[in-house]
């Protein structure tokens, strides 16, 4: 299916492709979601949301739905304002004026979207909860909306009644504007594009549950949520519903994807918090599909503009971008800061001297967005590399040569950026010649005329993508800098038990990583044990207090570096026990699979295993030293790491009807050390297929008065393998210094990647036909039309 | 996602089954694949007080060679008219379309006699039988009546069947060569933009899929071929007299123009397979 060119050295397990070990149990069913675990007695919850837009909320009347059969209360958003000692939770104020209109877990007077919550009813079962939601009577005035994303920022209409402007906030880096204007003035070419990132449902395969179960004593909840964020959400659970937060054990159980859209505290958690409080009894939700189309946060949604000079070579010489970014009617947990995200990457892998970004955040009368895969990332990718097609077909050149050209070039690494970071490595030339290779770009160039030249109604298109991103969130001291409220840290700790197997414990969240299975392969190396003898605890705030969960592509750069330096510091005081009872000197001992043996006498030894169980006796320890073989240990990262590599698209497009079809593709990456390569090929795998669904796909369609059209799979069109070719899958390896392991992230990758290099292929198949631009997703129609346009007579639409 | 309370229940015959539709023919219906109606009950855009279920009555499930026809019983399901040797011999356009349909799910559960009762303009099997100038078999509490697939769909989701009504058999006639099937979708499992079935031996009957509030002849192409017109001439009249519907896949302005290059490809292809 796939072919891997480098794959990491494999001494020992880490750097094989060793099979997950999660997968037999989310294979077979035994994996258990919120939905599937048995809470006697819990009330099903079901919330009546608005049908409107933008609406004045004029009365509830509950009565139809405390008559229902079943029904053990109903509550509209003025009944519950009292459980909120403050509102929903916003942890990235991006600049101190930001403009943030409060948010309830239910509105009271009015609401701002279609799924906007008015108020709940919890029954006996879940039938029942949705009857008589169904029966709550809402008397609303209708408000006019803000809708469409440039005609919100205008305020021609206001979001809310109590802003006085839509635009939340205006963040800038512009570290040297008259480098900037001479460039622009100075430059032989430029180009000036402008791209609709539209708005995508991230449709995780489990949409969202939360289930609270009161404790009999103690005042105690256990938070059952589908979570990415079990830390988050307990400090926020308990700082919105006024709940102390020891008090609050939150346990994100099998969590069936999240992309993002689970990186976020949601109205539904505080409203089971709440009404499992008052009402002490379990209560429960489940997400229905359609209702997670508006209720859980969109991805993406903005305008970008970007300028680039460039010298007559195509040499790029100063990058200007100006967004709008849809903040949807709220402000979730970091939905302001997902724009600045990819603010910092937008002259992507190119030397680029001179630099200009600036992003305004626009409220409008939709589901709030958020971090959605890749998180400004993807954008600031598309608009680059879609950007530099652009110059490229304007002086004549192969794109290929044109990123040549442009390249950070391997020996400027560290490389400091003119927006301020510092590249940790990277080597962009040596990715996409792997990839060139490996797609074989010489022979489909070739193809490529041959079929112009026949006059043939399938085209073929080529389309390059070359990407760096940003991931590993994040230094703390990075993050305090663009005022986010918490840090990038992550804690561990690993012990091992009397019988010598190995417990990690880790504050990274997984919802299907793989992380088990990779954690339990760094530890099985460092401590000599096999991988299945390590137990993998995480995502249940009893068991690992501290952590800051998983999102970012930050789990194995950040979390497993901690775990690393957790089982060095256990070594360590192995070492000294190990010292004490073979009598010897701590220096004169060397490990290896598990043994201390002493140097020159290597039959003079003692394994880890004995250790532990000696550690445990604590019979025999050395004047000081405390039992067991337990230590911890909390990693800030000192950079975020750089990702990078460069995918090729090839698309065959059918003149006559617009259908695209990706027929092959090429991806080339390097995520430095790979701890397992079956692991990475996975999450590259499901990357680039969402990356194709961009550009190819999905689309959160809205009508002009707000509704949104895509709430079902028939209309928001999710690809299935059917729809995509096997991926040709390569690998370069250049290590990152700023982390002992070497690695970056690959979680985000591939879908930084795609979208623009399955762009840039359609584009490239149309543009002898002067077809410079198609708005995602490239549907059919489109693309019809565009031929069109550009060229009357050649058989398209108007 | 949650259907509204109904009562259910399991018919063992026909007659069974008719006996339960007349006790309150407005509020009941038929269930057979489920395919079509549960996905419109959890939506609660069907509230049914009476389901009855026949999907596992006996003897309504088979394919058989009738001489001059082929005759399928309402309860078949697609899967087992796609696999179906009679089917593929004599009707290899029938047995094309049912493996066109959705996903391995849907036609291990869909039936035919469902998908045709249905009466949705953007089924495919519905355009097939209209194609093999088909003839749907119905029982009734005033017996049984034969009524020509020409005359069986009246409107969107609107046939000839009346409320009280079972669908028993769909009759097609043989057409072992000159046949083809279009379907134009963006995704393998989704429902046709727009589709094509044609047969050309005696006499080109094509039938359209989505180009309308039911399924369509392309009575334009029809003509244009009667009249010995060449196949491009022909299929660019292919929505001629036709309102198709414009959604999120697609405008009625692009149906328009995806129908001359469907309807081109498939007498192209029918022609080529022994037309
Ligand atoms: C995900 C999905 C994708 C699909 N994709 C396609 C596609 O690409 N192309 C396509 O053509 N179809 C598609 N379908 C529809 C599918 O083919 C249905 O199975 C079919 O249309 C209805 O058949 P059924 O047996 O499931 O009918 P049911 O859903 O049981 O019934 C449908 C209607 O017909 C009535 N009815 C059923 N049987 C009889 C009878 N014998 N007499 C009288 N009335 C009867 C019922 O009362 C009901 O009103 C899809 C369905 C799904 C869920």
């Amino acid at each position: 299916m796939s072919t891997t060119v480098a794959d990491g050295p494999a001494a020992g397990v880490v750097g094989t492709r060793m099979r997950r070990r999660e997968d037999p149990a989310l294979l077979s069913g035994e994996a258990r979601y919120v939905h599937d675990l048995v809470v006697p007695g819990a009330l099903h919850m079901a919330v009546v949301r608005s049908p409107y837009a933008h609406a004045r909320v004029t009365s509830v009347d509950l009565s139809g739905a405390l008559a229902s059969p079943g029904v053990a209360a109903a509550f509209s958003g003025a009944e519950l304002a009292g459980e909120w000692s403050s509102p929903m939770p916003c942890a990235w104020p991006v600049t101190a004026d930001m403009q943030a209109p409060s948010h309830l877990p239910v509105a009271v007077d009015e609401v701002c979207y279609v799924g906007d919550a008015v108020a709940a009813v919890v029954a006996s079962s879940q039938a029942e909860a949705q009857d008589a939601a169904a029966a709550v009577a809402v008397a609303y005035e209708e408000l006019p909306a803000a809708v469409d994303l440039e005609d919100a920022a205008s305020d021609r209409v206001l979001a809310h009644s109590g802003l006085i402007s839509n635009r939340a906030y205006t963040w800038e880096l512009v570290p040297d504007a008259d480098a900037v204007e001479r460039a622009f003035a100075e430059a032989a070419v430029t180009v000036r594009e402008r791209y609709v990132q539209q708005r995508l449902i991230p449709a995780a395969m489990e949409p969202r549950g939360v289930c609270v179960v009161p404790q009999p004593f103690g005042g105690e909840y256990v938070v059952y949520s589908a979570t990415q964020i079990p830390h988050i959400l307990r400090t926020m659970l308990g700082i919105t519903a006024g709940v102390p937060e020891e008090r609050i054990r939150v346990v994100a159980p099998s969590v069936g994807g999240g992309f993002g859209s689970k990186l976020d505290v949601y109205a539904e958690e505080l409203l089971c918090l709440a009404l499992a409080r008052r009402l002490r009894k379990p209560v429960r939700w489940s997400e229905e599909r359609s209702e997670a189309a508006q209720a859980t946060i969109h991805g993406r949604g903005q305008v970008q503009e970007i300028e680039l000079a460039a010298d007559p070579h195509g040499r790029v010489l100063a990058v200007r971008v100006r967004l709008l970014a849809d903040m949807g009617a709220y402000m979730q947990l970091v939905t302001p800061g997902v724009p600045l995200l990819g603010a910092f990457l937008y002259h992507g892998v190119y030397d680029v001297p001179a630099y200009a970004f600036t992003c305004t955040g626009v409220f409008t009368n939709k589901t709030p967005t958020d971090a959605y895969r890749g998180a400004g990332r993807p954008e600031a990718t598309y608009a680059i590399e879609r950007a530099i097609d652009a110059v490229a077909r304007k002086i004549g050149a192969d794109p290929q040569e044109v990123r040549r050209r442009n390249f950070i070039p391997a020996d400027k690494f560290p490389y400091s950026s003119v927006a301020g970071l510092v590249f940790d490595s990277g080597n962009y030339e040596a990715a996409l010649d792997a990839a060139l290779e490996l797609v074989g770009y010489e022979e489909l160039r070739e193809a490529q005329a041959r079929r112009r030249e026949e006059g043939a109604t399938r085209l073929l298109g080529i389309g390059l993508s070359s990407y760096v991103e940003m991931c590993g969130l994040a230094p703390s001291r990075v993050l305090a800098s663009l005022n986010y409220v918490a840090g990038g840290w992550e804690a561990a700790t690993v012990r091992m038990l009397p019988t010598g197997k190995v417990q990690v414990v880790t504050g990274a969240s997984p919802h299907g990583q793989g992380h088990v299975t990779s954690w339990s392969m760094i530890v099985a190396d460092k401590l000599g044990v096999s991988p299945e003898d390590v137990e993998v605890l995480h995502s249940d705030t009893a068991v690992s207090p501290l952590g800051l969960d998983t999102y970012g592509s930050r789990s194995l750069s950040v979390g497993g570096t901690a775990i690393a330096l957790a089982a060095d510091r256990l070594i360590d005081k192995a070492r000294l026990l190990a010292a004490h009872r073979l009598e010897v000197a701590p220096e004169d001992l060397e490990l290896s699979a598990g043994q201390f043996s002493v140097q020159g006498s290597p039959s003079s030894a003692i394994g880890l295993g004995a250790l532990a169980f000696e550690a445990f006796t604590a019979h025999d320890l050395p004047e000081g030293m405390e039992p067991n073989l337990e230590a911890s240990a909390t990693y800030d990262p000192t950079n975020f790491t750089f990702p990078f590599g460069t995918h090729v698209a090839v698309v065959e497009v059918d003149t006559e009807t617009g259908k695209v079809d990706l027929v092959r593709y090429a991806a080339v990456d390097d995520c430095g050390n790979q701890i397992n390569p079956l692991i990475v090929d996975g999450q590259v795998h499901g990357g680039i297929a969402q990356g194709v669904a961009q550009a190819l796909f999905e689309e959160a369609v809205y009508d002009d008065e707000g509704n949104l059209l895509t709430t079902t799979f028939t209309d928001y069109l999710v690809p299935a393998a059917s729809e995509l070719p096997s991926f040709s899958l390569g690998r370069t390896v250049t290590p990152s210094p700023s982390n002992p392991m070497g690695v970056k992230g690959i979680g985000e990758a591939g879908t930084i990647a795609a979208t623009p290099a399955v762009v840039n292929a359609v584009v490239d198949a149309l543009s002898h036909l002067g077809v410079e631009e198609i708005a995602m997703p490239v549907t059919p129609e489109r693309v019809w039309r565009s031929i069109g346009a550009s060229a009357p007579g050649t058989g398209g639409g108007r | 996602m949650i259907p509204a309370s109904f009562e259910y229940r399991r018919a063992d015959s026909v007659e069974q089954a008719l006996g339960w539709l007349s006790e309150d023919p407005d509020s009941t219906k038929l269930l057979a694949g489920g395919h079509s109606l549960l996905p419109l009950m959890k939506l609660r855009l069907a509230t049914p007080g009476v389901l009855v279920d026949i999907g596992r009555v006996p003897g309504l499930s088979y394919v058989r060679d009738a001489g001059d026809h082929v005759a399928v019983g309402a309860l078949t399901r697609h899967r087992d008219v796609e696999i179906s040797d009679v089917a593929r011999a004599h009707v290899p356009l029938l047995a094309h379309v049912a493996g066109q349909v959705g996903d391995p799910q849907v036609r291990h559960r869909g039936t035919i006699g469902g998908s045709i009762a249905h009466g949705d303009p953007a089924s495919d099997l519905p355009a097939a039988v209209l194609a093999l100038d088909g003839v749907l078999v119905i029982d009734g509490p005033r017996g049984r009546r034969e009524v020509g697939a020409g005359d069986f769909f009246r409107g969107f989701l609107e046939t000839a069947l009346a409320p009280d009504e079972v669908l028993t058999e769909i009759r097609v006639r043989k057409a072992p060569r000159g046949w083809a099937f279009q379907k134009f979708n963006r995704r393998a499992q989704d429902w046709a933009i727009v589709g094509v079935a044609a047969v050309v031996n005696g006499g080109a009957r094509v039938a359209l899929v989505n180009m309308g509030a039911t399924t369509v002849r392309a009575r334009g192409t029809e003509e244009a071929l009667a009249a010995g017109a060449g196949i491009a001439e022909a299929a660019a009249r292919a929505p001629e007299g036709l309102e198709p519907p414009s959604d999120l896949q697609g405008s009625a302005e692009y149906r328009r123009h995806l129908a001359t290059v469907l309807v081109r490809r498939a007498l192209e292809e029918a022609t080529a397979s022994g037309g």
